[in-house]
């Protein structure tokens, strides 16, 4: 029985906080919250020069062929910074499909252009009435001999704006099986009827878009998996959606305790640092609890993904319920402790209350996951 | 990161719950645990268990065998912890002894002192209780008055201690008194061992919340304690008493979390058979959901005693994940005991002996017990200040700064 970190992912997180430290700054990571693209082709270079855009991909595929334990050190240190972009979008969301379900032909050409910076993708799941199973996929693909017709609008996707290639879960079949008859679409953002909106969301730094498709036509070639078998995929992928999450808000709340600890030891009020009053040591305390069991649970999942796949579904739902409630009460607590300053634009407290709202609305919320736990009683 | 258990240790715990099958006292069932006002036949039951588990070499694994022990691994004594907690559920006879009393001989005690108790604990022979709260010395342990003077080769101990669990039926006492009146607060303070059948200690039970008694008050008068009881050095006796390390407080967990799993089972089995409003409750969806998030805090629970047990098996003492088990399980028990009652509506209210009585009334009595949780053994109030000082580094209140 071990938990702690091997050597090698101990020197992957130093690394990646040096990186993360000298380039995503405070002022780095405002700056990306004001551009509409929301990140820059030379820092995305730079990041793929590390490795970290291929980490998880086979090394066949131009990838390091590391595992998901390992990118998610990455993940717990992006979390600190609140690291802006499409990183996530790319190399969870999308990374993650195209392995699982990609033909080889598919693998070779996205994985390889992925791995190298070239590809930045997202996935397309979420529509006006939001449901967290697949019954909320209704965007019609109407097929037209060898190839489909897209018609509908997808809401709340990732980094689309900026994305060369978007994955639409779609429904190739109605009537059947709930489960049935959803199938994977990779549709250039550039073709024809494609609209695509950035939507003004609180957290600037990972954007979202609304994205519309008026009889875009998708070639029967550009289908991720089987036609009709792509909820089993998307329900696997968005497991590990919800493991990522949890360490990338794992990171933002050990982050945040950092920022409140350190302010109640500095800021004096009736003569003494706040840090010495019960009402602001028990707010700090009860953070600590909430982050130190979110690192048991949330790296315990990462480690299931390949240590024990039998736990990754359950423990995907114990970490995003966990970690997410951990992160938001968090940073609302910090920003309680900080005060006026708290709730100004100009203390970086709210980048992460922002993410930590954003993360928790995102792949389930926690009354689904509640549910998703329960249903193993039944 | 790997949790998986060696296949050795896998067919130690098989081979200890085949022993556990044949040897468990069948005279308390679950529904009568910690019900029974007869609490003298419940310590003659421990006792008996305890010394089949001291002949059978399940007791003490991992501590030297010259003192009783197996000198057994780590892993194994977690094992047997855990595997005891789930299948018999005792009074806490052993979780002071066991538990506390001979961890800290073994770190502080002297060799004779080692010789004489330790053996005695693992095989029942003796049961302890812990002496250290006062009616004016509470969270503010420190401002304990009990003294002792020394007067040839004996210390005479004069004062009173409160909420002393199980004081009505422990052979020895660990007893923190004053020895230096002058000194300031922490200093002046010493760690004996007391005979509590010694002429002057007076033993009187006090009635708690559910109704019985486990707690007492401890009165010493002019009460002879020889020297050679003193742990560790006379005036030194706060770092003994706040030595209960790290380590004793998660083995003291081990045993506490398969007593949550049990119970979270048992709550699923009461939401699967009580019916409200023409559905059991466990399909209506606001149960489901605060039934989920006790699941959610008993597995991650779960996996912060994973990580502890993981740095004590390497050899090292955790880091600040080792110190927030205590707040974390009494909130935790204290809020799975309030949906339990939540579940039962109006039948919350009976007590043991009604035929309408669900689990023969466990579960309030249970609820009322939970209570005590966050109080004994240092209230959370003061476990946050620990971790708030301790852990995160924020300075004392200016008035305990002085």
């Amino acid at each position: 029985m071990d938990f702690t970190l091997t050597i090698e992912q101990e020197m992957l997180r130093q690394s990646a906080r040096k990186f993360l430290n000298t380039n995503f700054t405070n002022d780095y990571v405002r700056e990306m919250w004001e551009n509409t693209q929301g990140y820059e082709p030379e820092m995305w270079t730079k990041i793929a020069d590390l490795g970290w855009m291929g980490l998880t991909i086979p090394e066949e595929y131009g990838g390091l062929g590391l595992t998901f334990r390992d990118l998610g050190v990455i993940l717990h240190e992006m979390g600190r910074v609140v690291m802006p972009g499409p990183f996530f979008s790319t190399v969870v969301l999308a990374t993650e499909l195209i392995k699982m379900a990609g033909s080889e032909a598919q693998r070779s050409n996205l994985l390889e252009k992925i791995a190298s910076g070239k590809l930045i993708a997202t996935v397309a799941l979420y529509e006006e009435e939001v449901e967290w199973g697949a019954d909320g996929i209704k965007l019609s693909a109407t097929k037209n001999g060898e190839s489909y017709s897209l018609q509908g609008t997808k809401l709340f996707v990732p980094d689309a704006h900026c994305a060369d290639l978007i994955i639409v879960a779609a429904r190739t079949q109605k009537h059947v099986d709930v489960n049935e008859g959803i199938s994977l679409f990779l549709v250039d953002p550039q073709a024809e009827g494609v609209k695509i909106e950035l939507l003004p969301t609180m957290d600037h730094g990972r954007k979202q878009c609304a994205v519309s498709f008026l009889n875009t036509t998708v070639s029967s070639n550009e289908i991720l998996g089987e036609v009709g078998k792509g909820w089993t995929i998307l329900e696997k992928m968005l497991t590990r959606a919800n493991i990522a999450l949890g360490l990338e808000m794992l990171g933002g709340g050990e982050k945040v305790l950092e920022i409140a600890t350190e302010y109640s030891k500095v800021r004096v009020q009736f003569g003494q640092p706040i840090g010495s009053y019960q009402a602001i040591k028990h707010k700090c305390a009860e953070m600590l609890l909430q982050v130190e069991s979110s690192r048991s649970i949330a790296e315990y999942a990462a480690w299931t993904v390949d240590g024990n796949p039998h736990e990754e579904s359950k423990s995907a739902s114990l970490a995003k319920t966990y970690v997410g409630n951990m992160y938001r009460k968090a940073a609302a607590a910090t920003l309680q402790i900080l005060g006026g300053i708290g709730f100004s634009w100009e203390h970086d407290i709210h980048l992460y209350y922002k993410r930590a709202l954003a993360s928790e609305a995102m792949f389930g919320d926690t009354v689904f996951h509640l549910e998703h736990l329960a249903s193993q009683w039944d | 990161m790997n949790l998986t258990m060696s296949p050795d240790d896998q067919m130690y715990r098989a081979k200890f719950l085949n022993w556990l099958k044949e040897n468990i006292p069948t005279e308390v069932a679950w529904a009568e645990e910690d019900i029974s006002e007869d609490w003298q036949t419940q310590a003659e039951i421990f006792r008996k268990f305890q010394r089949k588990l001291f002949d059978a070499g399940y007791a003490g694994i991992h501590w030297p065998k010259e003192y009783g022990g197996q000198s057994g691994t780590l892993m194994q004594h977690i094992i047997v912890t855990e595997e005891l907690s789930a299948n018999y559920p005792w009074k806490m006879f052993d979780s002071l002894s066991v538990g506390l009393v001979a961890p800290t001989l073994l770190s502080r005690g002297t060799e004779e002192q080692k010789k004489e108790f330790i053996p005695k604990i693992l095989s029942g022979e003796h049961i302890w209780c812990q002496g250290f709260s006062e009616p004016n010395a509470g969270s503010d342990l420190a401002n304990l008055s009990t003294s002792a003077v020394r007067m040839g080769d004996r210390y005479i101990v004069n004062g009173q201690k409160v909420w002393t669990s199980i004081g009505h039926l422990a052979d020895y006492c660990i007893l923190v008194v004053r020895t230096d009146p002058k000194a300031s607060k922490h200093k002046g303070l010493s760690y004996l061992l007391v005979y509590m059948k010694s002429p002057g200690v007076t033993v009187r039970p006090i009635k708690q919340i559910t109704g019985e008694a486990e707690y007492n008050e401890l009165f010493f008068d002019n009460v002879e304690v020889p020297l050679d009881r003193l742990v560790g050095k006379e005036n030194e006796g706060w770092l003994i008493a706040i030595t209960t390390l790290m380590f004793e407080r998660i083995m003291n967990e081990v045993s506490i979390l398969p007593k949550l799993q049990k119970s979270l089972d048992r709550l699923i089995d009461l939401a699967n058979n009580t019916i409200r409003d023409g559905q059991v409750i466990i399909k209506n969806p606001v149960y489901r959901q605060k039934i989920a998030l006790l699941q959610v805090d008993v597995e991650v629970m779960r996996l912060n005693q994973y990580r502890n047990l993981a740095t004590l098996l390497k050899g090292e003492m955790p880091g600040p994940e080792g110190s927030i088990g205590k707040v974390f399980w009494s909130e935790l028990n204290q809020r799975m005991q309030e949906t339990a009652l939540e579940i039962m509506g109006p039948y919350s209210q009976l007590l043991k002996g009604s035929k309408y009585a669900k689990d023969n009334g466990k579960w309030t009595f249970d609820f009322l017990r939970a209570r005590g949780n966050t109080i004994e053994g240092g209230t959370t109030e003061i476990q946050k200040n620990i971790i708030g000082e301790r852990v995160l580094g924020l300075p004392k209140d200016a008035v305990r700064r002085k």
